[in-house]
């Protein structure tokens, strides 16, 4: 069951002069939960942001789900687009709908099911992510951070993708909010058998749940793999990263 | 992706039981007929389900049955399943692990109680603007008795941007408005011979009433605007606390340098559309009235009192007052989520236009009841 679902393979991308990536490879496995690692400006956003077509790079390739996100038809595109799921760093909430409506609007765009069904998913689904029923009603700017966070995380898992990007999940929320975020995700991988690649750069995360990552610094992914196995390179950036040495982790 | 087998119902009905067979993949994209067959079901009192078909499942086939065998015992009948896969029963529990309390849905108040809270609402929100000006005036008073605090740079910055980069979309609304005047008078004044009148006509109403009121429209969408979403994305961005914290107060740094330059920019820019819109209307006078450029100059000097013209100039700051205020007001109420940005400013821009009319209409009955 070692099916590759993203291969990145020598992706180079520039902003103008601004070099971000310099050939950069990765690979991420089925049924696993991914992380991109990186310091502030590292281009691990940029990275994701390539996975799900939102930017492209200037040479190199991407494979998602056995796509080449470079020679894709528009068809083709649409396809993908409706095979994951996307959350983003701020929910992304369209803050004109309640909850309940940014969740629906999926399943009345793409599906032909009916109202009551439709509604059963809805509260299924904020049942899901640990909301309270009620909170379909609400709209977004009534929602407290965490909870913009689980309703966006709702919203992405409308589709049962089978591929789910997470932006930053934990930033912003409290440690103990963080905790059963992570917890929530790595359940949600577990029972609906979800592949799961996260930008972050919250070390607990990394280390209760994240089975293998990729650390990007100096323009190239340095190195790639799980916890124990990057941890034993020597590299400064691993180093300063994980405070290796001083406090912090240690295996 | 997966060339799976839509999802699909044989129903057997034997002469005490309903055997529903299910098969195929019950996921959302094969869902659809099997929804259909399922609502317009009428089962006997002992439902069979027989999931032993079903090839794959997501959520929304589990919340179909799910929802389908509710209804079922809401009717009364006794359903049992058989055949489910272990993939089955760890969805449904993961689904259905704790029984989901419903939710009704928000009453919305009676009217009676909506109006009373929109009244309140709009008289707190004249008292919140009266504030906001009160507010506004004390740093007035104070930074004149401070002038080094007067942002002078920033004044002069806003009178280019709203003054000089106005003109020219000024001078082609005043253009227009001359030539529209123009056409009108000519068609009814050449019933009478009186041509000539042509001149009075487009000199007194441009002057006096339709170049400030156009000024001030074009004003209040161009800049209005501008001002309301300026500081309004700075009150999201949190920018507007930062000065707070550092001192630098929003009415002197934001509010003030726009007000002041709007109101020094106005009658210039009235002035501006004065004389394009006579321009527009002496183009007029010559193809359609044979009325040289030099006799509508001449004629202009003896049928345009000195009066409408000052009359329609002095109205300038004030609109341009009441534009300033009500725009940076309302960027000030814009809240923490985009969509309020908006709103505030269709608000702000609707909001001066009206009360540059309402104030173009005191004007005009104080100055008639002062028999100017």
């Amino acid at each position: 069951m070692n099916h590759t679902i993203i291969d990145v393979r020598n992706v180079v991308t520039a902003f103008g002069e601004n070099l971000i990536h310099d050939h950069i490879s990765c690979t991420v496995r089925e049924n696993e939960i991914y992380a991109l690692l990186g310091g502030s400006g590292s281009g691990k956003s940029t990275l994701m942001r390539e996975m799900i077509l939102l930017e492209r790079p200037q040479s190199g390739t991407i494979h998602v789900l056995g796509h080449d996100l470079s020679t894709l038809t528009p068809l083709e595109a649409a396809g993908l687009r409706r095979s994951w799921g996307v959350l983003f760093q701020s929910g992304a909430l369209y803050s004109s709908l309640t909850v309940g409506e940014n969740i629906a609007l999926l399943y009345n765009e793409y599906t032909d099911l009916s109202p009551k069904l439709v509604d059963e998913l809805i509260r299924l689904k904020i049942n899901l992510v640990g909301l309270p029923p009620h909170a379909k009603y609400l709209y977004p700017s009534q929602l407290s951070g965490g909870m913009i966070k689980r309703a966006a995380l709702a919203r992405a898992l409308a589709l049962d993708p089978k591929l789910l990007f997470l932006d930053e999940p934990t930033s912003g929320l409290d440690p103990l909010s963080s905790r059963q975020f992570d917890t929530l995700i790595q359940q949600l991988r577990d029972l609906l058998g979800l592949t799961i690649i996260m930008v972050t750069h919250d070390l607990d995360t990394i280390h209760h749940i994240v089975d293998r990552f990729t650390l990007l610094g100096e323009k190239k992914a340095i190195a790639e793999g799980s916890l124990e196995e990057v941890l034993a390179i020597e590299h400064p950036i691993v180093d300063y990263f994980f405070q290796k040495g001083s406090y912090g982790i240690t295996c | 992706m997966q060339s799976a087998i839509p999802a699909s119902l044989i129903i057997i009905e034997e002469p005490s039981r309903t055997l529903i067979k299910c098969s195929g993949a019950w996921s959302i994209e094969h869902l659809f007929s099997v929804t259909h067959q399922l609502e317009t079901l009428q089962p006997h009192t002992y439902v069979l389900w027989d999931l032993s078909g079903i090839s794959s499942i997501d959520s929304s086939g589990v919340a179909l049955w799910q929802l389908t065998n509710r209804k079922f015992k809401e009717q009364g009948c006794t359903c049992e399943t058989i055949g489910e896969q272990q993939e089955h029963s760890h969805l449904y529990r993961l689904l259905y692990s704790n029984p989901i309390p419903e939710a009704p849905a928000p009453l919305s108040p009676s009217w009676l109680y909506q109006l009373g809270r929109e009244t309140h609402r709009s008289l707190l929100g004249i008292g919140n603007f009266l504030s906001f000006l009160g507010e506004a005036f004390i740093l007035l008073f104070y930074t004149l008795k401070h002038p080094s605090l007067i942002r002078y740079r920033s004044i002069g910055a806003h009178i280019v941007e709203t003054g000089a980069r106005a003109l020219p979309i000024i001078a082609i609304s005043a253009f227009l408005i001359g030539v529209v005047v123009a056409y009108q008078s000519v068609v009814q004044l050449q019933k009478f011979g009186a041509d000539i009148f042509i001149v009075d006509m487009i000199g007194i109403s441009l002057t006096r009433e339709l170049a400030p009121l156009i000024t001030a429209i074009v004003v209040a969408g161009r800049s209005g605007s501008a001002f309301t979403a300026q500081i309004g994305a700075m009150k999201m961005t949190q920018e507007i606390d930062a000065m707070k914290t550092m001192g630098f107060d929003p009415f002197i740094f934001l509010v003030w340098p726009r007000v002041l330059a709007l109101m020094i920019i106005m009658p210039l820019l009235i002035f501006f559309a004065d004389m394009v819109g006579i321009f527009g209307g002496m183009v007029i006078a010559q193809t359609h009235s044979h009325l040289s450029f030099t006799e509508f100059i001449h004629r202009l000097q003896g049928a345009l009192a000195l009066k409408h013209y000052l009359i329609g100039i002095i109205k300038g700051p004030f609109f341009a007052f009441l534009i300033a205020f009500v725009s940076t007001y309302r960027g000030f109420q814009v809240s923490m989520n985009t969509e309020s940005i908006g709103r505030y400013t269709t608000k702000s821009v609707v909001n001066a236009i009206f009360l540059v009319i309402a104030c173009d209409a005191l004007f005009s009955i104080l100055l008639t009841e002062l028999a100017l």
